[in-house]
């Protein structure tokens, strides 16, 4: 992660030549077809016909798909998958078939068949081994673990926001949103791990099938008889001995090229955590510590300065990053931190359950905050408990301090805070607020609204 | 959980903490409560001084360099069954607290909990009862949640009761015990009992994968 990353979505990037891509999201065999027609500017069946017709010459119509196939980049997907139409398939079908029929009826086809069809499936081997080594498979895995690459926009945020205030409430979502991205790029490494397992299997498959096909065309192509057939062998043996006199002399050096890669590769992504952390630490923490320091002399600053700290810090550590304008559970320590912030007391916070928040919701979170900025003010102690719990048919929550306390009948109607903020608040929104308070024991507000549908996602 | 002590012989506790001032600063609150016989850093340390020396109740920090509190507990669990076991982190993850509870702590505790309260919680779990933070209580309602995806195999432990239910929300709510008496009507020692059988239901029942279910809430 680096800070210099901000301006870079500034600069315009020319686009990029055009290029030829297979399109697997409109295939009917591997999308060689779809791309070449995507890339002229033709339509797709037309192409698609000059494939089939193609094939009449000796197969050249299989061999071109076959090298097509091999040697064609695949784009990132940008649209699900389109279906070809039943009708379209059923033509070409009956066309490739009518095809092979009427080349047959002209003669059959001569020995050139058999080299194009190995050749084919030599271009079919490649096509497997290449593909498993396609960079665009590869960038794709790595996009996301790549900082610099495709979404550099949360984690400048991330860098940005937290270094103006201390204790912002918006340093928190931001980090949160780094710490997303991180995850997330741990989930596409599990992804290409995953892809890794089937590496063997497809370069010793695609290595077989090469290997076949050209043991094929070279025998078909020596001179038949005991003799012809017996050079060749003798020769490809000696090929073969050569090649792995090779490959021994230089498989260490791929070795240690491989090794360093990935050394490389563990390094970037334990600096990129490091600068991670690195940036909380230094923004937020190490602020807050000299502000600590400057405001030694009061304690109501520092206890203050100390809390928020600690918030943002588990907020970074542990919660997931759920937006207080969608969840309750959010919403609930949003107010929370913010009567922290404000008058300097802790906030016992916890949340069972969770919803997803609308007018109402919103509504019992403002009638919550009310009640303990209440607490705050009032009741003259250090910490006020706040449990909240989202259940199948309501949303409870109970505000509860040990503090002063007070005689509930000796409140006048000018108290607006209870009144008006609290108790007038639910029932306008069908819901329910009780006040129970004895003074010199504490005072605990309990808020009900009916609702519907919990999640606890 | 204020109430005076009343205990004719002071209980021995042990701290196990990586910091040393942190260690410093419970000895100093505690020491009017109780009598602390030792502590370690580490958990080697740990491990052989609380064998020999067989206290009361260990007060155990759950992140440590070399395997934290759990690594204790394992160690200590079946062969010093007497001992009790009070984990008391800055940790809030769901994973950490709820895995040493199921390890064998008997309770769980915030380190800004003031030292009366402290006292009141060790003396708690040397009398055999369970000790549970409103946010511990909270995870417990938020882990036994009836979810339809989570199948009940044992409703003996894979479920709360009402009851115990109702007292844990209590407790969510900052409730002390004997406030939670007073509200629904039991006595303390029913309240001690419902939170105990909580605690045991918390260890024992496979109904859901704890791991699994912390990762789900990106609680890791």
């Amino acid at each position: 992660m680096k800070t210099d990353s901000g301006p870079e979505p500034l600069v315009k990037v020319p686009p990029p030549p055009r290029r030829l891509y297979r399109d697997p999201s409109n295939r009917i065999v591997a999308g060689v077809a779809a791309g070449i027609a995507a890339h002229l500017g033709l339509r797709t069946a037309y192409v698609r016909v000059g494939f089939i017709v193609l094939l009449a010459a000796n197969g050249l119509g299989a061999l071109l798909y076959a090298a097509f196939w091999a040697v064609l980049p695949t784009q990132a997907p940008a649209v699900p998958r389109r279906r070809v139409p039943f009708l379209q398939r059923a033509a070409l079908f009956a066309l490739a078939v009518g095809v092979i029929i009427l080349r047959v009826q002209l003669g059959g086809f001569g020995d050139d068949l058999s080299l194009i069809a190995l050749l084919a499936l030599v271009a079919f081997g490649a096509g497997v081994i290449w593909h498993q080594a396609d960079p665009g498979r590869r960038r794709r895995s790595a996009a996301s673990s790549d900082v610099p690459s495709p979404a550099p926009a949360p984690v400048a945020v991330a860098v940005a926001a937290p270094s103006v205030p201390v204790s912002a409430p918006e340093a928190v979502p931001a980090a949160a949103a780094a710490a997303a991205s991180a995850a997330q790029a741990r989930t596409a490494e599990v992804e290409s791990l995953g892809d890794r397992r089937w590496f063997p299997v497809r370069m010793i498959g695609g290595g077989l099938l090469v290997v076949v096909g050209i043991i094929g065309i070279l025998g078909f192509l020596a001179p038949m008889g005991p003799n012809g057939f017996g050079a060749t062998l003798t020769g490809l043996l000696f090929g073969l001995l050569a090649l792995a006199g090779l490959v021994l002399a230089l498989a260490p050096l791929f070795y240690r090229v491989f090794g360093q890669l990935r050394e490389e590769r563990v390094a970037r992504i334990r600096e990129q955590e490091r600068a991670e952390v690195a940036a909380v630490v230094h923004d937020q923490v190490l602020h807050t510590l000299a502000l600590i320091q400057r405001n030694a002399g009061d304690t109501t600053s520092v206890v203050r300065l100390a809390r928020g700290q600690e918030r943002t810090l588990r907020n970074w550590l542990y919660k997931p990053a759920t937006s207080p304008t969608e969840r309750f559970s959010a919403a609930l320590e949003q107010a929370a931190a913010e009567v922290e912030d404000t008058y300097g007391i802790s906030v016992e916070t916890v949340v069972v359950g969770d919803a997803a928040t609308d007018d109402r919701v919103a509504a019992l979170v403002a009638a919550t905050r009310e009640a303990l900025v209440n607490a705050a003010r009032h009741a003259k102690v250090g910490t006020v408990s706040l449990y909240a719990e989202a259940e199948d048919e309501k949303l409870s929550v109970f505000v509860r301090d040990r503090g002063a306390g007070f005689d509930l009948s000796g409140v006048d109607d000018d108290r607006h805070g209870v009144r008006g903020s609290i108790i007038a608040r639910m029932r306008r929104h069908g819901g329910q607020a009780e006040v129970r308070s004895t003074p010199g024991e504490g005072t605990e507000v309990a808020l009900t609204l009916p609702h519907s549908g919990r999640d606890s996602s | 959980m204020t109430e005076p002590s009343e205990s004719t012989r002071a209980l021995r506790v042990y701290l196990v903490d990586d910091h040393a001032m942190f260690r410093a600063g419970v000895r100093a609150e505690l020491g009017a409560y109780v009598d602390v016989v030792g502590e370690a850093s580490t958990v080697a340390q740990a491990v052989a001084e609380i064998a020999a020396k067989q206290p009361d109740v260990v007060l155990l920090d759950v992140h440590m360099p070399d395997g934290g509190g759990r690594a204790v507990l394992e160690a200590l669990r079946r062969t010093q069954p007497e001992v009790k076991f009070l984990a008391l982190s800055v940790s809030d993850a769901a994973e950490d607290v709820i895995g040493l509870i199921r390890a064998g702590a008997r309770g769980y505790v915030t380190k800004t909990i003031s030292p009366e309260q402290l006292a009141d919680a060790v003396r708690r779990v040397a009398d055999g009862d369970a000790v549970f933070s409103p946010r511990l209580a909270g995870f417990v309602l938020d882990a036994f949640a009836a979810r339809p995806d989570v199948p009940v195999t044992d409703p003996e432990l894979d479920l709360l009761t009402n009851r115990e239910r109702e007292v844990l929300r209590l407790l969510a709510r900052g409730y002390a015990y004997k406030e939670i008496a007073k509200e629904l009507y039991i006595s303390i020692k029913t309240v001690e009992t419902h939170v105990s059988n909580v605690l045991r239901k918390l260890q024992v029942s496979n109904r859901y994968e704890l791991s699994r279910w912390a990762a789900d809430r990106r609680l890791v």
